[in-house]
C-alpha cells in the first residue's frame, strides 16, 4: 500500500475461507476445465499480457523520461526514444575566416558537424534553406550561388568550397535530418542528487524522508507488539472492549486528527518538526499494528505458551523469548506497511513536520512543489519522482511475500 | 546530516525508552510492588497478574486515545465554535456556512462519483486479473507487476499520470500518450469505433453490472433493515441505469474536437475520471491480491461438480466462484471505499481542486490551512467521519460477533 489509507482502513469481515500464500502455490488445472482450456487459453494469455502492459506502461514512461535530456523529452514522446529517433537539426559550418584552407584558386572549409557540435547519429537528408530541408541526400553535392558548393555525408563530415569572397563571413547553414540511436543519460540523476548547487533540494529531502520514516516505523511496532500480546494472550476485564475500539479506530480518517493534534503539539511545545511527525505516525499506525499483530499472535499454538508458564516463565519472558520470534512474519508485514505509508505520506508531513523555513521538507512535498514551479520540466519531475519511488519499489519487490501475507491477515479474517 | 543524527538518537532513545518502560515496569511490579515471596506470595502473584496487562497495553492505548480518540471529539467541538468570536459556541453556523458554498457541493458530488466508480472498477479489474492469472504459468509475474503500483506514492503516481495527460501546442510533437493517441483520431471509422461504440459498450456494461448488483440485493431475504437496504439499492441502481442511458445518448451525439490537443485535466466533469484512473491503477493490485487468495480458497469440489454438470467457464465463474467469494468482494469494496473517502494527495498534486475536481479531503485542507477557517474545516472533517461511520459500526459489529 502506498499512501494507501487503505492499509489503515483494512476491515474485518466474516469470510471464512482458508487462505494460502497466493504467490507460493500454483494449482494444477482441474481436469474438467482442461477440455475448454485449449480454445480459451490463448485468449487468457493475450488479455493478461495486455493488462500487464497497460499497468506497467505509465511507470516505464516516467522511468525512460528520467534518462532523457530536457530537449529530448520536449521534442518527442518517450516511446519514440526506444527505437532510432529522427530529428531535425540545424548545423553551421565552422567559422570560415579561421578555418579556411586555400586549394588552388578556391578556399575550402572541412570538418565534421558531430565533432564540432556534439551528438551522434546518421544524416539521411539535408538542405541549405529552411524551406527545403530535405533537398539533398547524404553525400550529394549542393551547388549554391556562383562557384560555391557544399557536400555533407552521412557521418556528418562536410566540405564547403568556393571563391575567396564566398568562403568568408559566417559559416554556411545546413539543415539536416538525422537518425540517432537511442540515447540515454544519467545527467538528470547527477544533477538531482550530487550537484551541490542544485536548487531542487531532492538530496536533502531524501535524507529528511529517511529521518521521518525509520523511527516512525520502529517505534509503533515496539509499542503495538506488547499491546497485541496482552490483547491476545492475557485475560483482563475490558479486553473485548479494547479490541472493538482498535477495530473502530482502524477506519477513523486521520483528517479529523489534523487540527486538534496540531493545536496540541503547538500548545505543548513539540511544535512542527520531526518529533511531532514521529508521534503522529506512531498514533495513526497504531490501530493497524495492533490489529495485524493480535490477529497473528492469537493464532500461535496455545501449548507453547502454557508450557512456558508452567515452567515458571514470566509474561515478559514469554513475550520476548517466544512470541516475538514466532511473530516475525506479522512484524515484517506491518513494518512494510508502515514504511511504505510513512515514506509515501504527504498530508501528515505537511501538517506536522514542514515549517515555514522549509528545512525539513520531505520528498513527496518537494515533488508537489516542483509540479507547481517546474510543471513543464519533465526531466526534473521524472527524476525527482523516480528518486522517491525507487526505495519503496526495492522494498516492495524484496519483501512482497510478507506484504501479501499482511494484506490477507489485515483485510480478511 | 544533523537530522540524520537526531533521527538515529531518537530511534535509540525512543526504542530504548519503550523497551526500558516495559522491562522496568515489569521488574518494578514483580520485585517491589508485589514480590512473589513472603507471607502474601500467592496473593501478590495474583495482584501482579491483574496489573500486568495494563502495563502492556497502556502505551498503545494512550497513543490511540490521544491521536485518534480525542481528535474525534475535539474536531466535533471545533466545528461548533467560532475562533474569531473568542471561541463562542455557534451551533451549526459553520455547517450552514459550508452548506451554502458551491465548492462544498462540488466536492460532495465528486466524492460520490469517486465512491461509485473507483471501488467498482478496481474490484472488477482485480477480480478479472485474479481469475485470468489463476491458471497460467507466468501468472505470478503478471500479478507482481499489477501489484507494483501499490508501492508508488500517490504523489509519484500523480507525476506519472501528469506526463500521460500532458498537452503540447498543436503542430508540435505530443509527449503525453493521451494526446498522442488522440491526435491520431481524425473522425473516420476508427474514431467512430473507439470513441463512440467502445465507450457506449463500456457504459452499457456498467449499467448492466449495477442492475445485476441491484438484482442480487433485491433477492436477499431478511428483516426490516434489509428491506430498507433493498429499497435504497433498488433506487440507486435505477438512478445509475438512467444516468448511464443518458450518457450513452451524450456520447452518441457528442461532437468531438478532432485534431486539437486537449488539456485533459481542465475539462470539467471528465477530468474527475482522469484523476480516478490514478487511484484505480493503484488499487487494482490490492483487490487482485485479496481476491486471488479468495479464489484459491474455493473448494475444488464445487468447481468440479459444476464441470461435471456441464457448466461453461463463464457460468462457473459467475454462478459458482463469485457467489462463494462474495464476502471477500464486500471486504475489498469497503476497504477501497475507505481509501476513496480520504483521497487527498492525488487531487492536491494534480489539480488542487481546480476545474471542478474538488474532493472533501482537499476541501478540508483548503479550509484549514489556506483559508485558516477551523470551524468550516472541522465541519467538513466531521462530514468525512459521518460518511465512514456506517463502515465503522459494521466493522465493530463483525468484530464482536467473531469474538463470541
Amino acid at each position: 500500500m502506498t499512501d494507501q489509507n487503505a492499509d489503515r482502513g483494512t476491515i474485518v469481515a466474516g469470510s471464512q475461507q482458508v487462505f494460502k500464500g497466493i504467490f507460493g502455490r500454483k494449482n494444477a488445472a482441474p481436469t474438467g476445465i482442461a477440455g475448454s482450456k485449449s480454445s480459451l487459453s490463448w485468449l487468457v494469455h493475450v488479455s493478461v499480457l495486455a493488462l500487464v502492459l497497460l499497468w506497467v506502461f505509465p511507470t516505464v514512461g516516467l522511468f525512460v523520461s528520467s534518462f532523457r535530456t530536457g530537449d529530448q523529452i520536449s521534442t518527442s514522446g518517450w516511446w519514440a526514444s526506444l527505437g532510432t529517433s529522427e530529428q531535425n537539426v540545424v548545423f553551421r559550418v565552422a567559422d570560415p575566416d579561421e578555418n579556411r584552407v586555400a586549394d588552388g584558386d578556391q578556399f575550402v572549409v572541412t570538418g565534421n558537424f558531430f565533432d564540432e557540435k556534439g551528438g551522434s547519429g546518421t544524416i539521411t537528408v539535408w538542405g541549405t534553406s529552411s524551406r527545403a530541408i530535405a533537398a539533398y541526400q547524404a553525400g550529394d553535392l549542393a551547388e549554391l550561388k556562383g562557384t560555391e558548393t557544399i557536400t555533407v555525408d552521412a557521418s556528418g563530415a562536410y566540405t564547403w568550397r568556393g571563391a575567396e569572397d564566398e568562403i568568408t563571413g559566417r559559416g554556411q547553414r545546413v539543415f539536416a535530418t538525422i537518425t540517432a540511436p537511442p540515447e540515454f543519460t544519467f545527467e538528470n540523476y547527477e544533477n538531482m542528487l550530487f550537484d551541490p548547487s542544485n536548487s531542487e533540494g531532492m538530496a536533502k529531502a531524501f535524507f529528511n524522508t529517511l529521518t521521518v520514516t525509520i523511527p516512525a516505523t520502529i517505534i509503533p511496532i515496539v509499542i503495538a507488539a506488547f499491546a497485541a500480546y496482552a490483547l491476545a494472550w492475557m485475560d483482563f476485564p475490558g479486553r473485548a472492549l479494547l479490541i472493538a475500539a482498535v477495530v473502530g479506530f482502524l477506519v477513523v480518517p486521520l483528517q479529523l486528527a489534523l487540527i486538534p493534534l496540531l493545536k496540541l503539539h503547538l500548545g505543548t511545545g513539540i511544535g512542527k518538526g520531526y518529533l511531532g511527525v514521529w508521534l503522529a505516525h506512531t498514533g495513526f499506525g497504531m490501530p493497524l499494528a495492533i490489529y495485524l499483530l493480535r490477529n497473528y499472535m492469537v493464532g500461535l499454538p496455545k501449548d507453547i505458551i502454557e508450557n512456558a508458564k508452567v515452567d515458571g516463565a514470566t509474561d515478559f519472558q514469554i513475550f520476548t523469548k517466544i512470541i516475538l520470534p514466532l511473530s516475525f512474519p506479522a512484524l515484517a508485514a506491518f513494518s512494510i506497511f508502515q514504511f511504505l505509508w510513512t515514506w509515501n505520506d504527504l498530508l501528515v508531513a505537511k501538517v506536522f513536520l514542514i515549517d515555514s523555513t522549509g528545512q525539513t521538507t520531505v520528498m513527496t512535498n518537494q515533488i508537489t512543489e516542483l509540479l507547481g514551479t517546474r510543471g513543464g520540466n519533465w526531466e526534473i519531475l521524472a527524476t525527482a519522482a523516480f528518486v522517491s519511488i525507487a526505495v519503496p519499489l526495492v522494498v516492495f519487490f524484496a519483501m512482497q511475500r510478507y506484504l501479501v501475507r499482511g494484506l490477507l491477515a489485515g483485510s480478511v479474517k | 546530516m544533523d537530522a540524520a543524527l537526531l533521527g538515529l538518537s531518537t530511534i535509540i532513545i525512543g526504542v530504548g525508552g519503550c523497551l526500558g518502560y516495559f522491562y522496568f515496569s515489569n521488574l518494578f511490579l514483580d520485585r517491589v510492588l508485589f514480590p512473589p515471596k513472603g507471607e502474601n506470595a500467592g496473593r501478590n502473584i495474583n495482584r501482579a497478574n491483574q496489573i500486568r496487562p495494563w502495563l502492556f497495553v497502556f502505551p498503545a492505548m494512550f497513543a490511540l486515545g490521544l491521536y485518534l480518540g480525542y481528535p474525534v471529539f475535539e474536531t466535533l467541538r471545533l466545528s461548533l465554535i467560532d475562533r474569531s468570536q473568542d471561541n463562542a459556541f455557534v451551533g451549526f453556523a459553520n455547517y450552514n456556512q459550508m452548506f451554502a458554498e458551491a465548492k462544498f457541493w462540488e466536492a460532495m458530488r465528486n466524492n460520490m462519483l469517486w465512491l461509485i466508480v473507483v471501488p467498482a472498477v478496481s474490484t472488477a479489474f482485480g477480480l478479472l486479473v485474479a481469475q485470468l492469472t489463476d491458471r497460467i504459468g507466468w501468472g505470478n509475474i503478471a500479478k507482481s507487476i499489477i501489484f507494483m503500483p501499490m508501492a508508488i506514492s500517490f504523489v509519484g503516481a500523480s507525476v506519472i499520470f501528469k506526463l500521460i495527460y500532458d498537452a503540447r501546442p498543436e503542430g508540435t510533437a505530443q509527449i503525453g500518450v493521451m494526446n498522442a493517441v488522440w491526435m491520431s483520431f481524425e473522425g473516420g471509422i476508427g474514431s467512430f469505433i473507439f470513441l463512440k461504440v467502445f465507450p457506449i459498450i463500456l457504459i452499457l456494461s456498467f449499467a448492466a453490472m449495477v442492475a445485476y448488483i441491484g438484482y442480487i440485493v433485491l433477492r436477499m431475504a431478511g428483516g426490516v433493515w434489509v428491506m430498507v437496504l433493498k429499497l435504497v439499492a433498488a433506487l440507486f441502481s435505477v438512478w445509475m441505469v438512467v444516468l448511464s442511458v443518458q450518457s450513452v445518448w451524450g456520447v452518441a451525439t457528442a461532437n468531438l474536437p478532432y485534431g486539437e490537443p486537449q488539456q485533459w485535466l481542465t475539462i470539467p466533469f471528465f477530468n474527475n475520471f482522469f484523476l480516478m484512473v490514478v487511484l484505480i491503477w493503484i488499487q487494482t493490485g490490492f483487490a487482485m491480491v485479496i481476491l486471488s487468495a479468495a479464489l484459491r480458497g474455493i473448494p475444488e469440489e464445487t468447481v468440479e461438480a459444476a464441470v461435471v454438470d456441464g457448466a461453461n467457464p463463464f457460468q462457473i465463474f459467475f454462478k459458482i466462484k463469485v457467489p462463494q467469494i462474495m464476502p471477500t468482494i464486500v471486504v475489498v469494496w469497503t476497504t477501497i471505499t475507505l481509501t476513496v473517502l480520504k483521497i487527498f494527495d492525488i487531487v492536491f498534486a494534480m489539480t488542487n481542486g481546480q476545474w471542478q475536481t474538488q474532493v472533501l479531503a482537499n476541501y478540508m485542507y483548503d479550509k484549514l490551512f489556506r483559508a485558516n477557517d477551523w470551524g468550516v474545516g472541522s465541519a467538513s472533517a466531521m462530514i468525512i467521519m459521518l460518511l465512514v461511520s456506517p463502515i465503522l459500526i459494521w466493522n465493530i459489529h463483525n468484530a464482536r460477533k467473531e469474538m463470541r
